[in-house]
C-alpha cells in the first residue's frame, strides 16, 4: 500500500467559485496516473466519504491530459459566510494525502 | 492588430492588477512585439466583503505601480491597454477607482489617450425585470434567485463577456477599464476582433487571465501568448520561468470545477481533446480547443450584509483545559448566552464562534483527525450580531468568560487564557456574504454594460 502523499507529484484544493470546492491530483507519469486510476479508489464515494458529502454531488473527472483527477463539490459554508473555515478553499486537500492505494509507493 | 488577420501576439502582466510583476519581464514581453497588453483586475477568491462593502482588493498603491507600468508600455508600443474586473469586484466604486488611477496618471504626465469605462454594476430593476420573466438561473450550489435576496443584496455585478471589449477597441479607445467580466474576455475580444477563432482567443484568455501561473515556477509575472488560427502558444517572459506541456495542462485544473469544460458569455469552452507540444524548452504549443456557442448569459455576483463582526484572539497551555475541552466551550457558551441576555440580546440575535486552532480550526466538522495532540491550543472568538455595538459586547462577554470558567481540575484560577493583545478586542466591522451567484439570460451582449468614453 502507499499512500497519496507518497505517490501524487500535486494534491491540492481550492475554491471553484464561492460555493464550490474543487481538489485535484497529479501523478507524474501516465503509468502512474492509470495504475492508480484502475484501483478505483478515487472516485465520488471517496470524497463524498472525505467531505460529508453525498457521491451524486460529486463531479468527478479524469483529466489524462494533465494526468490528474478533479472532484468538485459543493461547499457546506460558501466563501467567506458565517462559520467558514477557509476563504480560499486551499487548505482542505489534507485528508486526501492520507489516503491509501493498493500500489507499492 | 496584425494585418493579416492570422496571427495575434498579446502580453498578461499579472494575475490580478496591483500583484506586480517584474518591469524586465513587461519589457522583455514588448520587446518581442505585440498586438495588446492586458491584465485581469478582479476574483471573488478573498471572498464576499470587496463586493459588499466596495473597497478594493489590492492598494491604490500597487494599483498605481502596475497600472502606470503597463500604460507606459501600451503607449508606446501603440496598443491598446484593457483591464477588466477593474479593483476586484467590478462594481461602480471599484472601477472608479482605476478610473481615478488612469486619469491622475494622465494628468501628471501629460499623456492623451482615448479612454472606455465599461460599468457592470447593474441596476436591480434590470435584474428584477429579467427574474420577472424567467431568466435567471442559481448555479451549482446556490438557491433560486427570489425578490427578498435581490432587495437585500448591496451590490450586483453582471460579468461581460467578450463583446463590451470589442465595442470599445472598435471605438478607437486604447484604454479599457471594465467593471467585472469573465476573466478571459479581455484577450478573447481582441483575439476574436483580429479575426481568429472563438476556441483558440477563449483558450488564450483562459492562460492570460492568471498572468505566469500557467508556468513553472509560478508567480506573479508576465504571460506572452501568440495565437494562429489552430492554437495557442505559450511563454513566460522572465527567463527564470517556463511553460511545460504539463504546466500548461494543469492550469486548466485551476479554479475551475471541470478542467475540460469552461462556461463562458456565449459559449462553451472544451478543452478535452487538447494537445500540449513543447516548442522550445520554454514554450508550449496548444491545440484542439473547440468553441460550442450556447444561448447568451452571463453570471450574475451580489453580496448582502450579514452583520457586524468582533473577534479576540487568545491561547490556552493548560493540559487539564485542553483534555475537557468540548465541556469547557459548552459551559462559556451557556454563560455568554445567560449574560447577553441580561444586556438585552438573546440568543438568536448573535452568532458566536470559537475557532479551535491546533483541533479543527482548518477544517471544522470535516476534520477527520479527533485525537488532540497539542500542547496549546489557539482560539479565535468571533460574535457577528446585528450592529457593531451588540458585537462588540457579546464578544466581550465572551472574551471575560473565556478567560475565567472553572472546569473539573483546574488548578490556576487566575486566568485559562493567554491574550496577546491589549486590547484584546478587535472590532471588524461589516460582514458579507455572497446572496447572488446566477446567471441571467440576455439578448444582447451589449446592453447591461454601458460604455462612457473619454478622450484624456
Amino acid at each position: 500500500m502507499a499512500r497519496i502523499r507518497d505517490l501524487a507529484r500535486v494534491c491540492k484544493s481550492k475554491n471553484a467559485g464561492p460555493f464550490e470546492l474543487t481538489i485535484d491530483v497529479v501523478f507524474d507519469t501516465p503509468e502512474l496516473y492509470r495504475a492508480v486510476g484502475a484501483t478505483g479508489v478515487l472516485g465520488p464515494a471517496l470524497f463524498a466519504r472525505l467531505y460529508g458529502v453525498d457521491a451524486r454531488d460529486v463531479i468527478f473527472t479524469p483529466y489524462p491530459a494533465g494526468l490528474a483527477y478533479k472532484a468538485t463539490l459543493v461547499r457546506a459554508v460558501p466563501s467567506g459566510d458565517l462559520g467558514d473555515t477557509d476563504v480560499y478553499g486551499c487548505q482542505q486537500h489534507a485528508p486526501l494525502l492520507e489516503v491509501e492505494i493498493p500500489l507499492e509507493a | 492588430m496584425n494585418s493579416q488577420g492570422t496571427t495575434h501576439r498579446m502580453l498578461s502582466s499579472s494575475g490580478i492588477l496591483g500583484y506586480g510583476f517584474p518591469s524586465s519581464s513587461l519589457e522583455a514581453g514588448l520587446e518581442r512585439g505585440i498586438d495588446m497588453l492586458g491584465v485581469d483586475g478582479g476574483s471573488t477568491d478573498p471572498g464576499p466583503f470587496y463586493l459588499g462593502s466596495g473597497k478594493t482588493l489590492n492598494s491604490r498603491l500597487a494599483m498605481r505601480r502596475d497600472i502606470a507600468l503597463m500604460l507606459h508600455g501600451a503607449l508606446a508600443c501603440r496598443v491598446p491597454l484593457v483591464i477588466g474586473s477593474c479593483g476586484g469586484a467590478g462594481g461602480a466604486p471599484h472601477l472608479a477607482a482605476v478610473v481615478d488611477i488612469v486619469r491622475e496618471i494622465a494628468v501628471a504626465e501629460g499623456r492623451h489617450f482615448r479612454l472606455a469605462v465599461i460599468q457592470s454594476e447593474q441596476p436591480k430593476a434590470r435584474v428584477r425585470t429579467a427574474l420577472a420573466a424567467g431568466r435567471i438561473k442559481p448555479l451549482r450550489g446556490v438557491a433560486p434567485l427570489d425578490e427578498d435576496t435581490l432587495e437585500r443584496a448591496e451590490r450586483v455585478v453582471a460579468m461581460m463577456g467578450a463583446e463590451p471589449f470589442a465595442a470599445a477597441l472598435d471605438a478607437g479607445a486604447q484604454v479599457v477599464l471594465a467593471g467585472r467580466a469573465s476573466d478571459p474576455a479581455p484577450w478573447a475580444a481582441s483575439a476574436i476582433r483580429a479575426g481568429l477563432p472563438p476556441a483558440p482567443a477563449w483558450y488564450a484568455g483562459k492562460m492570460l487571465e492568471c498572468g505566469a501561473t500557467p508556468a513553472v515556477p509560478k508567480g506573479h509575472d508576465c504571460l506572452y501568448a501568440r495565437i494562429d488560427a489552430d492554437g495557442v502558444v505559450l511563454e513566460p517572459t522572465a527567463p527564470e520561468r517556463r511553460c511545460t506541456p504539463s504546466s500548461v495542462a494543469n492550469h486548466s485544473l485551476h479554479e475551475n470545477p471541470s478542467p475540460c469544460i469552461h462556461l463562458e458569455p456565449g459559449g462553451v469552452l472544451d478543452t478535452t481533446d487538447c494537445r500540449f507540444e513543447a516548442v522550445s524548452d520554454r514554450a508550449v504549443r496548444v491545440s484542439g480547443m473547440r468553441w460550442r456557442p450556447s444561448p447568451y448569459t452571463v453570471k450574475l455576483e451580489g453580496a448582502e450584509l450579514a452583520g457586524y463582526r468582533a473577534l479576540s484572539i487568545c491561547g490556552t497551555r493548560d493540559p487539564l483545559l485542553i483534555a475537557g475541552l468540548d465541556d469547557f466551550l459548552a459551559r462559556v457558551r451557556e454563560a455568554v448566552a445567560t449574560k447577553a441576555l441580561a444586556l438585552g440580546v438573546k440568543e438568536d440575535g448573535y452568532r458566536l464562534f470559537i475557532r479551535v486552532y491546533g483541533r479543527d480550526g482548518v477544517m471544522g466538522p470535516t476534520e477527520p483527525v479527533q485525537e488532540i495532540r497539542s500542547h496549546e491550543l489557539g482560539f479565535v472568538i468571533e460574535v457577528v450580531a446585528p450592529s457593531q455595538e451588540q458585537a462588540d459586547a457579546v464578544l466581550a462577554l465572551a472574551r471575560v468568560t473565556m478567560l475565567h470558567t472553572d472546569f473539573p481540575g483546574r488548578l490556576c484560577r487566575e486566568g485559562n487564557m493567554a491574550f496577546p493583545y491589549s486590547p484584546s478586542d478587535i472590532a471588524a466591522g461589516p460582514v458579507y456574504r455572497f446572496s447572488v451567484f446566477h446567471v441571467m439570460e440576455l439578448d444582447d451582449p451589449l446592453a447591461p454594460f454601458p460604455i462612457h468614453y473619454e478622450d484624456l
